[in-house]
């Protein structure tokens, strides 16, 4: 069983270090193979075929491949198409891949899980005759290329001698893969077949599309210019020594959104982010590395440039365009200057891949492209590809392999296309994909935990848990709603007090901890929203159907009964796992008009009329503590059910049944919060606001003031009454915009482990309570099932398990639910985005709007029917206009003649969408009123042909805008869950 | 490395061992002409010296010395100042806490299986000396222990063996668990150092396995009894302690097995006796 040969390595680490290790070979690893006679395989471990097909004209005898590190490293994306099969994959390319790059370590391990692809891993490094040991003086990577042809050589051999024994049954090769010359030619040397990734790839059968996946490492120009453009990278340990000396500074890049020539990092230490000017001083830094930057003397620190530049350069020219603009900010003086630096150097590069479009070559038949990418702080990149003809006209995924200091833009491969342009389904990939949305389908091993259909309610369910199927229930949602994951009901007591439940669905009955399920829940963390679409966490038959407490169907739920007097004070709270039947479920409106009807008399009408008189104190009692009520532009489309194209945008309403709900899940979601928090001090999933900075409140401050109104921020309550207060006579849409503003001054609430805090820290800003979490909508969020866990655990209904008592796992677990929910947030915005631009493609509409702030070159509209914003351009580069705005950075106002744009001013602007470019729609944003002549454009008429002359000046102070009805709320699908 | 799987997707461990193999043991006894009886005990880099003296008269007896109608049984564990692999040196052999921990431990490990009756009025000395350290320290000390205690010709019960099992604490382990095919129990046996510092938390078991044969299938009776438990690392979940120690006794009898070998081998190779 155990070959007892005892190895020692040793190795150094900082101060000369002998390090002893056991090192095991065994005689008990196999080959893998089918053909193979002579190893005692368990059938799970024959993963290579008997006789593997040969799709390569270089190699035309059926053979497995041996693949080396950098072919890993650098190919992944080649590897992961289906093409190349019977791999054998040594433990000594697995070994340094993750050391390398965690990244393309989990994409390999996934790919040797797929049987498919019959990818074997091979133990070379404990088999008795693969193990090498390192010579003297041979460095790591010497030894481990040794290595691996050492194994690939044993691979032959064996494979030849398993054959003998088969009697000539078929030749297999063994060839091994490497893009490193000297390892291949070592490998010929001795007699092991070897090629280059690219010669492999080109042979085989259908190689064009896999040629374009191929890695670029090195650009040659076609042109003159040889000298290289940027400034060379210091050595990895330079950049250690630098920072270890503090003449370096270390940070995260983040490439500036507006203009494609700045930046900044963000480096610890700093109170500030340290300004990036130029391409030079960028050098190549790509959003998201961790960089190292050197700081600039300080006369020469600048100021960001409130520019919004883009890099619309047709020609992929290799000059740096000159950056006049940047140059002539000149630097008042008595402005103070931010902190500049220039990068010198990458300390991790944190490329991924990225979707975007292709953007063809001018000339024709050459196979050199850019891909411009969807986000724009990435810059354009270099692609080599032969269908750029089928590509052009769609949404492809490329990812970035290196940066050369010769070429101005990074070089990369195409990965894969998503579908045409403009297709709803392809934009939504490309959502899903850009905001890292996991969206497969529910793998069949996830499925094999759902129960079985029909599923039924036994005698032992019943005897666990409290029968309130007696109690007139009812649930309250949006229309259409099929997750229905809480229900409502309110009951007069004998002692005149009133019993109020709230029953929430009890998805942890299904979801038990551990098993494939769950993990997949808690890997995709929340149900996303889109507009034509859901994402589920949770399998449908459990979202829509036995978590889902459906109208007049029994259901297990996770019961919180109060019991409350007339002022709605709890007198007393219970929670136990429950059996309910819902007598109704009802919308937001329905359940309005059964409030509001007064002939309606029965027990449901009167249980929602206790509610809604009791949530109605509950809210009095809660902004008497401070809550905020926050404001974001919200809006509703009505889809097409056939096109699913959108048809009309409106503005979504809110009546008192939401905020009734919402009173209620809120109330639900403290009391559990202090309930598990007693019982787990330690690992208790919480969420939590901070208290944003006062610095975050400055442009708040700063546009009430233009407008005379104090926004005082000292604290929340001191918040909420300014903002209460702040209400102007001519224009009601201001204490909106003003509440929209503040919205951005927040921090994001986030979810924790209460043992990783302090209790003080517990607090939730924007609903100023000291502690709080989700329960209420488990079908939706991960978080909820673990705060339904913890509570099952406090009342004595289940039991726990090592990881829900993990305060470490926990922190890792609220992190990731973090993660995904911000990106589900953005995704949510992201597709509202995108059907305001499909609602936009035959249209150009007037609409009004408001300044929401003031650039340098432009001014940041907000039009509230379609709660969009935009930027409107006043100057553009390279373009002289005969308008020249005067921008007052004090005032925050842009002037021209005696028409003055303050944030908050009203305008009427021209929507638009720009199809000149079909591969990048863009909304255009174009003035009205106030006519500026020679700027602004006729009501109703052809944008392109602007007759100056019949343009009557007018002034701003004349036009009246109609207030529009767009109420506050909160973001998101329901208005209830979001705080 | 923290976080990290104990047993790769292939089934080994980092040293090449799968989840349910010992380290290599190598043993040496009679090494001392001084002491009564005394071993040098091996398991992978793990390196131990034990000498026994005794029975003999109590020393020290200003205060009567041991009156009482059983022997005693004085242990010393202590660790060289050279012992770690990590290059750091320990300040002191022996005295701080931790050691005297560990001798206290010992202690009950021997008179587990001693029969101290059998010596009124007498002490035993057990010394221990951890040579090399690399993990398992205290198993392969009572191990050692014990091989000293027979060299020395002292009647015992059974071999009292130490063995421990760990399972990391972090990590989706459960499902590596249920893929084990080889015996039962979940966790890795006899983790050398680097194993032990991912994080991962280690029951240590001392037992009498009992021969094998001797119905040691079941642990209600004498054989398979564990005499000392301890756990070390982060906490585990009462689900997971079963079996762990399942995974630590078959570990125990597995050694007893190699010990028996060893003691039998050196008794028809140097006891003139058997000659």
């Amino acid at each position: 069983m155990l070959t007892t040969k005892t190895f020692f390595r040793k190795t150094k680490r900082g101060n000369i270090l002998k390090i002893v290790r056991e090192h095991y070979l065994r005689d008990d690893i196999w080959c893998g193979s089918n053909l193979c006679s002579i190893c005692k395989h368990k059938s799970k471990d024959l993963v290579l075929d008997e006789d593997p097909e040969s799709r390569s004209s270089l190699y035309p005898q059926g053979h497995y491949l041996v693949l080396d590190t950098n072919v890993v490293l650098d190919q992944i994306d080649v590897l992961e198409e289906d093409a190349l099969c019977n791999v054998i994959i040594l433990q000594t390319v697995l070994e340094e891949v993750r050391h390398r790059s965690s990244n393309v370590y989990k994409k390999l391990r996934d790919i040797i899980g797929d049987p498919k692809r019959k990818f074997y891993v091979f133990v070379n490094e404990h088999h008795k005759d693969t193990y090498i040991e390192r010579e003297p003086r041979e460095n790591v990577n010497d030894r481990n290329d040794r290595a691996i042809r050492v194994a690939a050589a044993w691979y032959q051999n064996h494979v030849n001698a398993s054959k003998g024994a088969r009697k000539e049954k078929q030749k297999v090769d063994v060839v091994l893969l490497t893009d490193d010359a000297a390892n291949r030619d070592k490998a010929i040397g001795e007699g092991i077949n070897a090629a280059s990734m690219q010669d492999y790839v080109a042979s085989l059968i259908d190689a064009g599309f896999l040629q374009d996946k191929l890695c670029k490492r090195n650009y040659v120009l076609e042109g003159e210019s040889k000298t290289p453009l940027f400034p060379p990278h210091l050595t990895p340990a330079q950049i250690h020594d630098g920072i270890k000396s503090r003449k370096l500074l270390q940070g995260t890049f983040l490439a500036s959104r507006e203009n494609f020539l700045e930046g900044s990092v963000n480096v610890e230490g700093y109170e500030k982010f340290i300004l990036l000017q130029g391409k030079l001083a960028l050098n190549r830094a790509v959003d998201g590395d961790i960089v190292a930057i050197e700081l600039l003397p300080e006369d020469q620190w600048s100021v960001p440039s409130d520019l919004v530049i883009q890099d619309e350069e047709e020609d992929p020219s290799d000059l740096l365009e000159d950056e006049t603009e940047l140059k002539a900010i000149k630097v008042p003086k008595n402005i103070q200057r931010t902190p500049t630096g220039v990068v010198v150097g990458i300390i991790r590069r944190k490329w991924r891949q990225y979707c975007g479009i292709l953007q063809p070559s001018l000339v024709k038949g050459n196979v050199r492209h850019m891909f411009v990418p969807a986000e724009r702080k990435i810059p354009r990149v270099r692609i080599e590809t032969r269908q750029s003809e089928n590509l052009s006209k769609q949404r492809i995924i490329v990812a970035i392999d290196s940066w050369p200091r010769n070429s101005r833009y990074p070089l990369g491969h195409f990965v894969r296309a998503l579908g045409n342009i403009g297709d709803k389904e392809t934009e939504n990939e490309v959502l899903l994909l850009e905001h890292d949305i996991p969206h497969n389908r529910f793998s069949d091993a996830v499925l094999s935990f759902l129960p079985k259909l029909p599923w039924l309610i036994t005698e032992a369910d019943v005897t666990q848990r409290v029968d309130l199927r007696h109690i007139d229930v009812c649930s309250v949602d949006p229309p259409g709603c099929t997750d229905i994951d809480d229900a409502l009901h309110c009951r007069e007591l004998e002692n005149g007090n009133l019993e109020v439940g709230v029953h929430i669905a009890d998805v942890s009955h299904f979801i038990r901890p551990g098993t494939a399920l769950d993990k997949e829940a808690a890997s995709r963390g929340t149900t996303v929203y889109l507009v034509d679409k859901r994402i589920d966490m949770v399998p449908e038959l459990l979202s829509s159907n036995l978590c889902s407490l459906r109208g007049n169907e029994e259901r297990f739920a996770f019961s919180c009964v109060w019991e409350m007097d007339e002022k709605a004070n709890i007198i007393d709270t219970k929670f136990h796992k429950s059996i309910i039947r819902s007598r109704q479920a009802m919308t937001y409106e329905e359940a309005q008009l059964k409030i509001d009807d007064e002939t309606q008399q029965d027990s449901i009408a009167k249980s929602l009329r206790g509610l809604n008189s009791l949530a109605k104190k509950l809210k009095a009692k809660r902004f008497e503590n401070g809550a905020l009520v926050l404001a974001s532009p919200e809006i509703r489309f009505e889809v097409d059910s056939e096109t699913h194209d959108p048809i009309d945008v409106q503005a979504k309403k809110l009546r008192e049944t939401n905020s009734m709900v919402e009173e209620f899940m809120l109330l639900a979601n403290t009391s559990v919060a202090k309930k598990i928090v007693q019982d787990f001090p330690e690992c208790s999933m919480l969420r939590r606001h901070p208290e944003p900075p006062q610095a975050n409140f400055d442009p708040l401050v700063k546009a009430g003031r233009n407008r005379g109104f104090v926004i005082n921020t000292a604290s929340g309550k001191e918040l909420a009454t300014s903002l209460n207060e702040a209400h102007t006579e001519d224009n009601p849409y201001f204490n909106t915009m003003l509440r929209i503003l503040a919205t951005r001054c927040m921090m994001q609430a986030v979810y924790f482990t209460s043992g990783m805090l302090q209790p003080e820290e517990y607090f939730h800003y924007g609903l100023a309570c000291p502690i709080y979490t989700h329960f209420t909508s488990p079908i939706r969020r991960y978080a909820d099932i673990m705060v339904h866990r913890l509570l099952a655990v406090c009342i004595g209904a289940d039991a726990t398990y090592p990881n829900l008592l993990d305060k470490k796992k926990n922190h890792e677990l609220c992190y990731n639910l973090n993660y995904r929910n911000r990106m589900a947030q953005y995704a949510g915005r992201a597709s509202v985005a995108l059907n305001t631009h499909l609602f936009f493609r035959e249209k150009v509409q007037n609409e009004e709007g408001y300044v929401l702030f003031v650039r340098k070159n432009a001014l940041q509209i907000l039009i509230p029917k379609y709660g969009l914003e935009g930027t409107l351009y006043l100057s553009k580069k390279g373009e002289v206009s005969p308008v020249n705005f005067i921008y007052d950075e004090e005032d925050q106002s842009q002037k021209f003649e005696h028409i003055v744009f303050h944030s908050f001013d009203p305008v009427v602007v021209q929507l638009s969408l720009d199809r000149s470019n079909v591969q990048h729609e863009k909304l255009v944003f174009k003035l009205v009123k106030p006519v500026i002549p020679g700027f602004s454009i006729p009501t109703k008429s052809d944008p392109e042909m602007v007759p100056k002359s019949n343009i009557v000046p007018k002034r701003k102070t004349e036009e009246k805008p109609t207030g529009s009805e767009i109420s506050g709320g909160k973001r998101g699908r329901r208005k209830k869950q979001k705080k | 490395m923290s976080g990290q799987d104990l047993v790769s997707d292939q089934g080994l461990r980092v040293d090449g061992r799968r989840a349910n193999e010992l380290r290599q043991i190598r043993v040496r006894m009679g090494v001392f002409g001084q002491s009564d009886g005394s071993a040098y005990l091996e398991q992978g880099n793990t390196k131990v010296l034990a000498a026994v003296y005794g029975p003999h008269q109590p020393r020290g007896g200003g205060r009567g010395g041991n009156r009482s109608g059983t022997g005693i049984i004085n242990c010393q564990y202590s660790m060289a100042v050279f012992s770690f692999s990590a290059g750091e040196r320990k300040k002191r052999p022996r005295g701080d806490r931790k050691t005297q921990e560990t001798s206290l431990q010992l202690r009950r490990a021997i008179e587990a299986i001693v029969q101290v009756e059998l010596y009124p009025r007498s002490q035993i000395d057990v010394f221990v000396e951890v040579l090399q350290s690399d993990g398992s320290d205290y198993c392969a000390a009572v191990n050692a222990a014990t091989l000293a205690l027979i060299d020395a010709g002292i009647p015992i019960k059974d071999y009292s063996v130490g063995c421990t099992a760990t399972i990391a604490s972090m990590g989706a382990s459960e499902e590596v668990d249920s893929k084990d095919e080889t015996g039962s129990g979940t966790g890795i046996v006899d983790a050398n150092h680097m194993e032990e510092c991912t994080g991962a938390t280690t029951l240590t078991v001392v037992a009498l396995p009992g021969a094998p044969g001797s119905n040691y299938e079941s642990d209600t009776d004498n054989s398979g009894l564990v005499v000392v438990a301890q756990g070390t690392g982060a906490r585990l979940h009462l689900s997971r302690l079963e079996g762990l120690r399942q995974r630590a006794l078959q570990g125990c009898r597995d050694t007893r097995v190699i010990l028996d070998q060893a003691v039998r081998f050196h008794l028809t190779t140097h006891d003139p006796h058997f000659i």
